[in-house]
């Protein structure tokens, strides 16, 4: 399964880089697993994260070609 | 319903006039109501020189998009606009502009507040400040607005 995943703002700065892809063998993938595969650390409950473009939690389910945003709380207006 | 982002500087005013002219029909609503935000030279204490801000392209018009037709499906809207500028700019530069036409003042004024209010809560932009003596920091949360997290209890069905 492949993923596509991309970071904005300071979790952009954080992580050292805007995008990646990730990989997995097996078929049942959540966002938190995706979440251990690209940091050590434990996911801060402030992050948000979308699937699709969709705000959704880290028990979502992913499917082949997904791609998968994780951010800090938004500051626009 | 039209909504877009934009890099250069935006004018509000020149923005609604022409939105009017060309989309609304000639004598039909009562009036605009319109929600200006600009960059303001503060925040949270500290003197700010200049702003940068991102945004995740896709998402973000299509969040926008939702609300304004939820806001026009909620109250007699006839149309709606809202740009909103992003990347580098400095203090008193227009940072977003949400208009609402309407028959009547009052479904414009609980769309207009809607929308900006949803955009304040829920669209994907992130504010990354300068200061006066060149440090730079991403703004961590928006100010507190009793307005966002009642904006359910707006509705009229609600």
């Amino acid at each position: 399964m492949d993923i596509k995943v991309r970071y904005f703002a300071s979790l952009r700065d954080r992580m050292g880089k805007g995008d990646e892809a990730v990989s997995f063998d097996q078929d049942t993938v959540t966002v938190a697993d995706l979440w251990s595969k690209v940091s050590s650390e434990s996911m801060p409950d402030s992050i948000l994260v979308a699937v699709n473009m969709e705000y959704t939690d880290s028990s979502h389910e992913l499917k082949n070609g997904d791609e998968v945003a994780f951010f800090p709380p938004v500051t626009g207006g | 319903m039209k909504v877009f982002i934009t890099k250069d500087a935006l004018d509000p005013y020149k923005e609604i006039l022409d939105f009017e002219n060309t989309a609304l029909p000639a004598g039909k609503h009562g009036g605009v109501v319109s929600f200006v935000g600009t960059m303001r030279d503060f925040n949270d204490g500290q003197d700010v020189s200049a702003m940068d801000l991102d945004y995740y392209p896709g998402m973000t018009e299509h969040h926008i998009e939702r609300v304004c037709q939820e806001a026009i499906d909620e109250w007699d809207v006839m149309d709606t606009l809202v740009v909103h500028r992003v990347g580098k700019m400095v203090p008193t530069d227009p940072i977003v502009l949400v208009a609402v036409w309407s028959a009547h003042r009052k479904d414009g004024f609980d769309a207009c507040r809607y929308i900006i209010n949803y955009l304040k809560d829920s669209a994907p932009f992130w504010k990354c400040e300068v200061t006066t003596s060149g440090e730079k920091h991403w703004v961590e949360h928006n100010s507190e607005d009793p307005g966002v997290a009642a904006r359910k209890g707006l509705k009229k069905s609600a």
